[in-house]
């Protein structure tokens, strides 16, 4: 494809100029997010200990700054982002093997890298860079295609090469939300549900194998998860005061900066993990299910998006990305109230952190320019 | 694409896009459904469990403590406890569990005194715990002060009264070379255990007990309690007991090691092994300190008494104190010699009394010569001669590799943290340090004189290996929470493959050392019914003497204490059936035969009464399996 022709499709799209697309940008959208993030900060401030130092001022600047981000992205045009997929995604599997050799160690695990005063954990990235590859891949395939096994198996590496960098690490619930989220895309794609059914037995026979090669501290979590009274004071301590907090919030909450819990230290990583017990403690059951309805909000858009986008390019998208922050929530929550082991998962959009703040507005930024360009001409279907 | 017309493009479409609406919903539901499992968790835990959280949390709440394990105990080789535990009452700190640790200290100190240091200890560790975690405010109180102090717990927030353990060394400094001793954990300590940041817990710092640390130690147990705001304890949630630390048995008779330390001077150390499989019987060194006393915490003054002292009493001489072996070294160059052909055993050397190379003069210790002898015959009457001859026939490197065999040099891996390794020297190591070997050395080195830095254990574990010709490692341990640890049968240790044969003529000449007319300690004969002891003398000097002073005269008995030589003095018994091996070294004893031999003569005897007498003897006399 020609220069000129690239150029026309960031410009003018069949007309559409940059004004006609901030028109077609969905504003609530945007405005539920800040409202989100509006809890966010609320949530960092009472964390911070009635202070917007050192967690919640942060969070509404990468906030901020999220923002232009999203709505840049969401201004470029639908294909060439599709053209621009795979390079995606050998950029996110470099990052990966980059920090698997020289990332920094949090937990016994090679995470992150510092990029100036970011750091980035390349995990994060990679998942919304897989959906996009995998949506490209998947984008003109008809019914009968994904029929084809052999025109599975291409994609299924895809999939199995970062979630096996991401083990490496070793992150085991990045690693299994990956996979989830590779799921979800072939699912969505068409792919035949006897198919599915037998990856998915592979995966339960695969599981005790693997449980075999986990580390020590991840075993921990497991066991710890199975029976949390069994290591009072070390890794089951963190759910039993979390559930502590939770269920001693009630109905209504303590109130605003009045979790005892929260504020006398028992919980622990407060402002990143466990952000919404913090929630759930000071404002009640109403509070966190609030919460929690917002963040399905969130999810629900998603599906929304996809439901309404005219090319199979952008709904596989959107499905991929919408699972993703469906899994962020269900995890982090699900982790919180003692229902799946501690995950280190964090809670979009309102836990600390700048690194999943930033690859969750990339994300947003996604889909937003496929709602942009949900009628945007893609080629037909084809064998 | 090609083959396909508008038609079917937009039929296929049509078909991708209902299968994707369908599957969208499944997935949409699906993650709906999840959302609704997390919303009636969040009921469950929130609304209708709520009041029981609510009761943890506002009323000072569930209180999470770690149950100690009793140590593990440290028996001898017939069950006597060596090392115990006793009750210890106690007052801890529970940080959580007060408004002001300032005031609750304040308030104590009424109560019972606290000086300046340990209120810095207390308040340093409250900062440096998880606040529920109980710190130590004082250990040992009398019964006075406990009931002082319950009278006035309700001024006491945080206060509470504590039965603990402390160690005990029934046998004070008789073992504490080898036991060890325990001290509270320092920071370097800290893996990750969190037994080891309860109060009044501690860890080995020395011997057995550092070594068998993590065995004797046991895991936590914990309990979950209910508290209220004063830290009354409401009630028991839930208890989940310890695993209490693993009895580790000794190879050591302690009553041995008592009589044997009963016999010896300062400077002095005696090592008995069992033969056949390297059992530490006993291994004495004078002086020794009292491992009670770090308990309570070493003062300062103790300190530098200990280290002031040039008796070096906290050093097991044993296994650190390093000595050249003089003539004890005389079997191994005579087997490095057989086993290298360079002499046989019937070849025959003259001794006139000294060896001349180019103008240096090695002397014999017997200054009119031995005339002409053989190799059991150079043994039996320790000839110098002899030994520079074979010595320079085989070369220092196969003198220290024979060394090594025997354990000389080398690390035999006791259960004794810290054991030193000694040296053996060979042409490598010298000129690795810049400097050449010479001839004079290796002839030097041919009687167990120069660089060699050797341990009275390793010098018993050589006497060990002649006996019974396989390369048995010394070691402490019996079993470990009554299972058995490795090394008990005699087939546990190699062969160290030399010829029987030069291995017997070895023993024979040790066997006429003290049982030949002759030999240089006679007076070591074992009274007759006990068996037959074959050993071998060795002195050595601690300075050089020069020509002049031999042509003066020399007396080594009227130099000063420190400058006389080292007596030595290896054994096994009985001879043709060996049991025991010893070795002796008597620091500045002046000779083998006067000071050491006479000592290891009484260490087997009375070795020989314990296991004929006791009830263990069986056990000893019959092996292990």
């Amino acid at each position: 494809m020609s220069a000129t022709l690239e150029r026309r499709l960031l410009t003018r799209d069949r007309g559409t100029g940059l004004l006609q697309k901030l028109w077609q940008i969905p504003w609530s959208f945007v405005l539920l997010l800040c409202a989100v993030a509006a809890v966010g900060y609320v949530a960092l401030y009472s964390a911070g200990g009635g202070a917007a130092e050192p967690y919640a001022a942060k969070h509404a600047l990468r906030f901020g700054f999220g923002l232009v981000l999203m709505l840049s992205i969401a201004l470029v045009d639908i294909r060439l982002i599709a053209r621009l997929a795979w390079l995606g995604y050998l950029i996110g599997i470099a990052l990966l093997v980059l920090v698997l050799l020289h990332g920094n160690v949090g937990k016994g695990a090679q995470r992150w890298i510092d990029i100036g005063p970011l750091q980035l954990q390349p995990s994060e990235l990679m998942k919304i860079m897989l959906v996009l590859a995998l949506a490209a891949w998947f984008q003109r395939a008809t019914w009968e295609r994904m029929g084809n096994l052999l025109f599975l198996i291409p994609p299924g590496l895809m999939v199995l090469l970062p979630v096996g960098l991401i083990l490496k690490q070793p992150n085991l619930g990045t690693a299994l939300i990956t996979g989830m989220v590779g799921a979800a895309v072939f699912f969505a794609a068409g792919m035949r549900w006897w198919k599915f059914a037998l990856a998915a037995g592979a995966v339960a026979v695969a599981a005790p194998i693997a449980y075999d090669h986990l580390h020590d501290y991840q075993r921990a979590r497991i066991t710890t998860f199975l029976d949390p009274e069994s290591d009072p004071l070390g890794a089951g301590y963190n759910i039993i005061q979390s559930k502590i907090a939770l269920g001693s919030g009630g109905l209504w909450g303590k109130g605003f900066l009045q979790g005892t819990q929260g504020h006398l230290n028992f919980l622990p990583e407060k402002q990143t993990d466990f952000i919404f017990t913090m929630i759930a403690e000071e404002f009640g059951l109403i509070g966190a299910l609030s919460v929690l309805g917002l963040l399905s909000l969130v999810v629900l858009f998603c599906y929304l998006v996809a439901l309404r986008c005219r090319h199979q390019f952008g709904r596989l998208m959107a499905i991929g990305l919408g699972t993703n922050i469906f899994l962020y929530v269900f995890v982090n929550v699900a982790m919180v109230t003692g229902s799946i082991p501690v995950g280190g998962v964090p809670l979009p959009l309102i836990s600390h952190g700048g690194s999943a703040m930033l690859t969750t507005m990339l994300g947003f930024g996604l889909l937003l320019s496929i709602h942009v360009h949900r009628d945007a001409e893609f080629g037909p279907a084809r064998d | 694409m090609s083959g396909i017309g508008l038609r079917g493009v937009r039929k296929e479409e049509e078909r991708r896009r209902s299968v994707f609406t369908r599957r969208a919903v499944i997935l949409g539901a699906g993650q709906l459904g999840l959302f609704g499992f997390l919303g009636s968790r969040l009921w469950r835990l929130q609304s209708e469990e709520g009041e029981r959280y609510r009761t943890l949390a506002e009323e000072n709440r569930v209180s999470a403590r770690l149950i100690p394990p009793p140590r593990g105990r440290v028996l001898d080789r017939h069950g006597a406890v060596v090392a115990g535990n006793r009750l210890n009452w106690r007052a801890l700190l529970v940080a959580e569990q007060t408004q002001d640790v300032g005031a609750t200290l304040e308030t104590f100190s009424r109560i019972v005194p606290l000086t300046e240091p340990e209120r810095q200890r207390i308040e340093r560790e409250v900062r440096r715990r998880r606040r529920f975690v109980p710190v130590a405010v004082r250990e040992f109180l009398s019964w006075e002060e406990m009931a002082r102090i319950e009278v006035n717990a309700p001024d006491l927030p945080g206060i509470l009264i504590d039965v603990g353990t402390t160690r005990l060394y029934p046998e004070g400094e008789h073992l504490s070379h080898l036991v060890g001793y325990v001290a509270p954990p320092a920071e370097r300590d800290m893996d990750g255990d969190p037994l080891l940041e309860l109060p009044g817990i501690r860890v080995g710092r020395a011997g057995i007990e550092r070594h068998h640390d993590l065995a004797l130690r046991g895991r936590a147990g914990a309990v979950q309690l209910e508290v209220n705001a004063v830290g009354r304890v409401i009630r028991e949630l839930d208890r989940r007991e310890g695993v209490p630390g693993q009895d580790v048995q000794l190879s050591v008779d302690a009553e041995l090691q008592k009589t044997l330390r009963g016999k010896i001077e300062e400077g002095t150390s005696v090592v008995i092994l069992d033969a056949r499989n390297g059992e530490v019987l006993a291994m004495a060194s004078q002086p020794s300190f009292d491992p009670n006393v770090f308990n309570a915490g070493v003062s300062t003054a103790q300190w530098r008494q200990w280290t002031a002292n040039r008796a070096t009493p906290l050093i097991n001489k044993a296994t650190n104190g390093l000595y050249a072996p003089g003539s004890t070294f005389k079997m191994i160059v005579g087997l490095a010699g057989l086993e290298a052909r360079v002499i046989a055993p019937g070849d025959r050397v003259f001794c006139p009394g000294h060896m001349d190379l180019g103008d240096t003069r090695f002397h014999c210790w017997q200054r009119h010569g031995h005339g002409s002898l053989d190799m059991r015959g150079a043994i039996k009457l320790s000839c110098d001669v002899y030994f520079y001859e074979v010595a320079k026939r085989v070369g220092i490197d196969r003198i220290a590799a024979m060394a090594n065999r025997f354990g000389l040099g080398t690390d035999l891996e006791i259960e004794l943290p810290g054991t030193k390794k000694g040296l053996v020297p060979t042409r490598g190591w010298r000129q690795a340090q810049g400097k050449p070997w010479n001839l004079g050395d290796t002839i030097v080195h041919g009687i167990g004189q120069g660089f060699y830095q050797i341990t009275p254990l390793q010098l018993a574990t050589m006497a060990a290996r002649l006996a019974t010709g396989r390369a048995v490692q010394p070691h402490l341990t019996r079993s470990i929470g009554g299972k058995p640890a490795r090394g008990g049968k005699a087939e546990d240790w190699p062969s160290l493959n030399i010829p029987d044969r030069d291995l017997k003529l070895m023993r024979e000449g040790m066997w006429a050392v003290v049982n030949e007319p002759g030999g240089t300690a006679l007076g070591a004969r074992l009274p007759g019914a006990l068996g037959v002891m074959a050993g071998k003398t060795g002195s050595v000097q601690v300075r050089r003497v020069s020509r002049e002073q031999r042509e003066r005269g020399y007396k080594a008995e009227n130099q000063p204490r420190e400058w006389r030589p080292h007596a030595l003095f290896v054994a096994f018994a009985p001879y043709d059936n060996p049991l025991y091996a010893v070795s002796v070294v008597v620091e500045h004893g002046m000779s083998g035969a006067g000071a050491a031999a006479p000592l290891a003569r009484d260490a087997m005897v009375e070795t020989f009464n314990r296991f004929r007498a006791a009830p263990g003897a069986r056990v000893a006399e019959a092996g292990r399996g």
